[in-house]
């Protein structure tokens, strides 16, 4: 019998192949499940899990809360708005505190990169990434490998673009682990400035013109403009940007071929993506998002299935 | 060889086996291919008797093992008593299952392929061994996702007399068969994982 090789979920890089492989096994049984006309199953009726989203997020925190609902666990969610966390309590204590009311797994978006990893190094719960800072997304990464999987019907040998934002982007990260993991050739495409300046040490190119990239390749994932995180000006002006990087339904008819446009959301209709391209048939916009939540649903299972 | 095997056949298909415990072989056939072809027959056929034309019954062979079965009931059902359009569906309980972090092995999951609704329906239940029940309780709690079924019956090829955990028993069974814990009762299909069909009664910890 198969299990993870790890007990938390704290990045894609700390996972293995087979651990990708044995979370997307999963993630079909679950994607059947929440197709049924009664989309629940008891399987996690003794768990708690906590959601603590020291960060804004509308997608992840309710595709988790989903996840956790169709499973029967008992979800407690918080947001640091709202929480102690203003008035100066640490993350330790915050968490052990949720934690002393028998909390079994923990999920967790900060903004600080490494918090799930400090969590679990300190706490006594099953902890599972959300999103900490610039650093990694792992479930985003799943869920957008599980998505081409289902589209292309593997990822070994297709070539994924990853376009924008790549240098405050937690999603990249994690999904240039994945896909490479899984035998992908990954590209990332982008404003100089915005583009990590070792990025080939990852084994990943760089390509500068928007065309030759989605001309190269199989999969475009579009990511978008982290207003919230460009402490500086990275580029001119938004609209520089989208003249440049903005994928439009010109571009993409006018290539040789018909690509999957992906996006991790939430989208700046008309900045990366204009609105035809977001609802064109070539989007696979709100099948990731349908996926997160099979996907959720399997590591949080699988995770689950490792407590003592 | 030491063994020695009590085999008694009671008119109403019960067999009860006693191995000497220092039998040394492994395992035994309890039913043939004769013998399996004999009892799917016979179940098929009361499957007929009583839900006639299966409008409005349909098949739910429990994964994984009771898809074999249940496909096999569905293809003589079709061939010999020329029903058509049978409804049969597989239904996997993992995610329903009352052992969850309870065993050492993480609980694998089957394919759901259920594309009909069972509301209102006389559902059969087919699972190759009826053992403590608890997989046939959990089916009966996964089933209700796709509707409320009229009513629900059980077919099993195997059923182990006295080993039952719950208050479940079938209503079609193949062999009865009294079996000690350590045994364990396989079938095999043709195809699928044999030569030919069998049962066998297999001594899980030989000494």
């Amino acid at each position: 019998m198969k299990t993870l090789s790890v007990n938390h979920l704290l990045g894609i890089k700390y996972i293995t192949r087979d651990d990708i492989e044995l979370i997307f096994e999963t993630a079909e049984h679950f994607k059947e499940v929440i197709n049924r006309p009664i989309k629940k199953v008891p399987s996690l009726r003794d768990i708690t899990i906590a959601n603590i989203f020291f960060e804004n997020s509308t997608r992840t925190k309710l595709s988790f809360e989903l996840a956790e609902k169709r499973l029967s666990a008992d979800t407690i969610s918080f947001s640091a708005a709202q929480s102690s966390v203003k008035k100066g309590e640490t993350l330790i204590d915050t968490v052990n505190n949720i934690l002393s009311m028998k909390v079994d797994m923990v999920v967790m978006r900060h903004s600080n990169p490494g918090a799930a990893y400090f969590l679990s190094q300190n706490v006594n719960a099953r902890i599972i990434n959300a999103g900490d800072g610039a650093h990694e997304h792992p479930t985003q990464a799943l869920l957008d490998s599980f998505t081409i999987r289902e589209k292309l019907g593997e990822i070994g040998g297709k070539k994924i673009v990853i376009v924008g934002d790549i240098l405050h982007s937690r999603v990249a990260l994690s999904n240039i682990f994945a896909l490479q993991k899984q035998g992908a050739e990954v590209r990332v495409c982008g404003p100089k400035t915005l583009i990590p300046k070792h990025i080939e040490s990852l084994g990943v190119k760089y390509e500068p013109n928007l065309r030759k990239a989605l001309e190269w390749c199989d999969v475009a994932n579009m990511l978008r403009i982290q207003n919230e995180r460009l402490d500086v000006n990275y580029f001119p002006s938004t609209r520089e940007y989208t003249q440049q990087y903005g994928l439009d339904k010109d571009l993409l008819d006018s290539l040789n071929k018909e690509i999957i446009v992906m996006h991790p959301g939430p989208i700046n209709r008309g900045v990366e993506i204009t609105s035809d391209v977001a609802d064109s048939k070539q989007s696979v916009i709100l099948e990731q998002v349908e996926n997160g939540v099979a996907v959720r649903m399997a590591v949080i299972y699988l995770l689950a299935s490792k407590i003592q | 060889m030491f063994l020695s095997v009590l085999q008694l056949r009671y008119p109403d298909n019960i067999v009860i086996l006693r191995h000497n415990h220092i039998s040394t072989m492994h395992s035994k056939v309890l039913l043939t291919a004769k013998d399996v072809d004999i009892i799917l027959h016979r179940l098929a056929c009361q499957l007929v008797e009583k839900h006639l034309d299966f409008s409005q019954t349909v098949l739910i062979g429990l994964q994984p093992r009771g898809r074999f079965l249940a496909e096999r009931i569905a293809q003589i059902l079709e061939k010999e008593y020329q029903i058509s359009h049978i409804e049969l569906g597989f239904l996997d309980i993992t995610f329903f299952r009352d052992d969850f972090r309870r065993t050492e092995k993480p609980l694998e999951a089957n394919k759901t392929h259920i594309n009909f609704l069972v509301e209102d329906k006389k559902v059969i239940f087919i699972d190759d061994v009826l053992y403590t029940g608890r997989s046939i309780r959990s089916a009966l709690t996964a089933i209700q996702s796709f509707g409320r079924p009229a009513d629900i019956e059980l077919l099993v090829l195997i059923d182990r007399r006295f080993s039952r955990h719950l208050p479940i028993q079938p209503d079609y069974r193949g062999r009865q068969v009294d079996a000690i814990a350590n045994e364990k009762v396989k079938v095999q299909w043709k195809d699928i994982d044999a030569d030919t069909d069998q049962v066998l009664l297999v001594d899980d910890n030989p000494t």
